[in-house]
């Protein structure tokens, strides 16, 4: 009898064993395509592990309701800096302990390889990307519009804009449009001037922009002809200017970059294989793998001194990513201190500005 | 007489010697227990998938524990003594107890979350604070000082004060545009964070809008419907479910490319000169936009009630009417009209009631002025506000409540018919 039972339950662990599996959720568009390629694809051949990537519009919205719920359906989340903290504090994440991801291939530890900030207790630097703001090449061949201050010049340039809709990064950029110098953005933001500042800025244009959600949403509303100019995240203009051979380009000035990261859910099923699959994605190969699919900048010192060259086999990376020193002349790196705190009552704001007057 | 009667009544006994009386009972009562049966399970999934649910969104509404199940110690300190008290070293030691313990089972996030509600900002003061516990030592109230000033200001112990309770009415204030301010009393919040009522009010006029709209465009399609002959009507039938059968966003989508700046709408506007090409119209990202595709997906809701009524008033009325001598116009008003009163309160009362908590096709063509109140839920649930997002749904709820009570005053609920 014993020795059917210690069968049966071997039988039952090797079944489990089996399905072990990951569910990665991320981004969509052509980010998630990059995680996919990158990411997913060569982890299941290298491993034999099953994995499988799922879309959304923000993956940590639905991180709280499947902790709470005790039904975990995703094993590895890509999520927002400012997520990946807010979520941990909740104590909604696996801790993650930099002292297991792998060295470098170059030999240096991980703690050390990784930029600063990368790491977080619940969370692995997958890239930096940065929300910047692009154009239709084809509408402005004499005179381009160069900075975030001509974004907000309608007389200049006029023509719908797409805005994200959302407070985070906008205010950002609303502020730096207004002339505000990168280090003092926050601390403007901070006080209820710089607010009324931020907003007043955004009233120049609220009756020329077309609001976007989707990360996809953005490229695909230049290609209409729907918006002259619009913000997005730099890796979505990247790819539809590149693979789609679409007329569009980037203005680096007054970018807002940030890390993104990748953590698995507290009480993931299968939390050994997500950390498996973290571990892979986050090591020098995994990282230089994705930024040639997409141009955010990977959190690696290790994967960052390599050239890297995009899917197309002649397009060096380089100087397509947000950390390319001549790409940050006036970049703002997102304060993810303050939208922890702030979130709430800047979105409020922003709701009730966008729905009245 | 009567007496004869109920004694005649008692010796009433079945074939085998019971009393009529219990034994009608039992048989009853078997009637009873099998009819129960055969609607249970409609009700245990009404209780399952309705009640409970319900139940336990409008708990959700005055119930948050991040704070007071977090932080035990402060929250019974605060919850002993009366509003205003400033804290003392007994209140930093009970902090600082809880602080260690918050740490240990990281839940410094959970219980900032909920003070941050009342006081933006207090969420980093607490896992801040709650990084550096283990080096808490007494006196407490310098130690807490020391890590953040934010410590001593009565403000943040008056949010802390309204968190230590388990059931709150801080969501419904929230939801009604009010707050609190440093003294624990309800005050309005400025202007330009008000959004709640103004959308709640806007969302009932927009369904309303949304009703009249239907009910104008419903009107002639359904008596057109009930008039014709039955092959021609079912061509029509099938025109207008065929879109009902249709996935939402397909629709949405379309309407999207239809009436966006670059849709086709726009584009014909200025091939035959009626659009100037730099000046195109917005009807997509906005109010009107909401309106439009809203009124084209709801329209089945008002055709089909509509319909069914209309088929069945024989025509031989309308021709009474107007054989005594009544124009057109009086026999529609005084004859037909009110025939169609149950369909179109069905109509009416459906359209109205699914426009009212309608999310998708706001979010996706509402741009900023066609947002409506349940977009609000949305985004208060992707925030994770949950019992911000049910205090929300409660008032909705409230108010079709409300309609629904006032539907039945002033029309009769028997009137109404579904199909």
């Amino acid at each position: 009898m014993k020795k059917i039972l210690l069968l049966s339950s071997a039988l039952t662990v090797a079944a489990f064993a089996a399905q072990a599996e990951v569910r990665v959720m991320s981004w969509g568009g052509a980010y998630g395509a990059a995680q996919t390629e990158a990411h997913v694809k060569p982890f299941t051949a290298l491993t034999g592990v099953t994995a499988t990537m799922q879309d959304s519009d923000n993956p940590a919205t639905p991180i709280k309701a499947m902790v709470e719920a005790g039904n975990v359906t995703v094993d590895v989340a890509s999520v927002e800096y400012a997520d990946a903290i807010r979520l941990c504090d909740e104590g909604l994440l696996e801790p993650i302990d930099v002292n297991d991801l792998p060295d470098g291939t170059n030999g240096t530890p991980a703690a050390q390889d990784f930029i600063a900030g990368a790491v977080t207790d619940c969370g692995v630097s997958t890239d930096i990307w940065a929300t910047v703001f692009a154009y239709d090449e084809s509408k402005y061949a004499a005179n381009p519009p160069m900075t975030a201050a001509d974004f907000f010049d309608l007389e200049k340039f006029p023509g719908k804009r797409g805005v994200r809709k959302g407070a985070k990064a906008v205010l950002e950029f609303a502020l730096m449009g207004d002339g505000v110098a990168p280090a003092d953005v926050y601390a403007t933001l901070a006080t209820p001037e710089g607010l009324d500042r931020a907003f007043a800025k955004l009233d120049t244009i609220k009756d020329s922009v077309v609001w976007w959600e989707a990360g996809a949403q953005a490229p695909q509303l230049l290609a209409d002809g729907e918006v002259v100019m619009t913000t997005a995240y730099n890796g979505r203009v990247f790819n539809a200017a590149l693979a789609e051979g679409k007329p569009f380009k980037i203005v680096w000035d007054a970018q807002i970059f940030e890390n993104e990261m990748y953590v698995i859910p507290k009480g993931s099923p299968n939390k050994d294989a997500a950390l498996d699959f973290i571990k892979y994605a986050t090591s020098t190969d995994g990282l230089r793998q994705q930024a040639q699919y997409i141009s955010y900048g990977p959190a690696r010192m290790s994967s960052l001194k390599e050239e890297l060259i995009f899917s197309d086999g002649k397009t060096v990376m380089a100087t397509h990513m947000p950390t390319a020193p001549e790409n940050m002349t006036n970049a703002l790196e997102s304060d993810w201190t303050f939208w922890v705190d702030r979130n709430a009552e800047m979105n409020e704001r922003f709701n009730a500005w966008l729905a009245t007057n | 007489m009567a007496a004869d009667t109920n004694a005649a009544t008692d010796l009433l006994t079945t074939s085998d010697g019971r009393p009529l009386k219990a034994a009608l009972i039992r048989a009853q009562s078997r009637a009873r227990r099998r009819a129960f049966l055969l609607v249970a399970p409609l009700l245990a999934f009404i209780l399952l998938t309705f009640v409970v649910p319900i139940g336990q969104m409008l708990h959700r509404s005055v119930y948050h524990d991040g704070f007071s199940s977090s932080a035990p110690l402060t929250s019974a300190w605060l919850n002993s003594t009366s509003p205003g008290t400033p804290p003392d070293e007994a209140a930093y030691a009970a902090l600082a107890a809880d602080f260690v313990k918050m740490k240990a089972d990281r839940s410094a996030g959970i219980a900032g979350t909920r003070v941050n509600y009342n006081l933006p900002e207090t969420r980093s003061l607490f896992t801040a604070t709650a990084r550096g516990a283990d080096a808490l030592s007494p006196p407490y109230k310098e130690a807490f000082l020391a890590i953040d000033a934010k410590w001593g200001d009565l403000a943040v112990w008056q949010a802390m004060r309204s968190s230590a309770q388990p059931y709150t009415l801080d969501f419904y204030l929230v939801a009604t545009d009010n707050r609190r301010d440093a003294n624990g009393d309800v005050e309005k919040v400025p202007e330009n964070r008000r959004i709640y009522l103004y959308l709640y009010v806007k969302t009932f006029v927009i369904a309303g809008v949304i009703t009249l709209l239907c009910l104008v465009l419903a009107f002639p399609v359904a008596h057109l419907l009930a008039v014709l002959p039955m092959a021609r009507a079912n061509l029509l039938m099938i025109l207008v479910l065929l879109p009902f059968w249709t996935s939402l966003l397909v629709r949405t989508t379309s309407w999207i490319v239809l009436l966006q700046g670059q849709g086709v709408v726009n584009d014909v506007g200025v091939a035959i000169g009626l659009v100037d090409d730099q000046d195109r119209l917005s009807m997509m990202y906005n109010l009107l936009g909401t309106i439009i595709v809203m009124t084209h997906v709801l329209l089945p809701f008002m055709i089909l009630p509509l319909y069914s009524v209309m088929k069945v008033i024989p025509p031989s009325y309308a021709r009474a009417a107007r054989s005594l001598g009544a124009t057109s116009w009086t026999t529609f008003r005084r004859i037909y009209l009110p025939q169609t009163l149950p369909g179109i309160g069905a109509g009416a009362l459906l359209v109205f009631i699914i426009s009212i908590g309608y999310f998708i096709t706001p979010a996706l063509v509402g741009g900023a002025d066609g947002q409506l109140f349940s977009n609000l839920i949305d985004f208060n649930m992707k925030n994770s506000n949950w019992s911000l997002a049910a205090a929300l749904s409660a008032m909705l709820l409230g108010g079709v409540l409300v309609l629904y009570w006032l539907y039945d005053r002033l029309i009769g609920i028997d009137n109404l018919k579904l199909g």
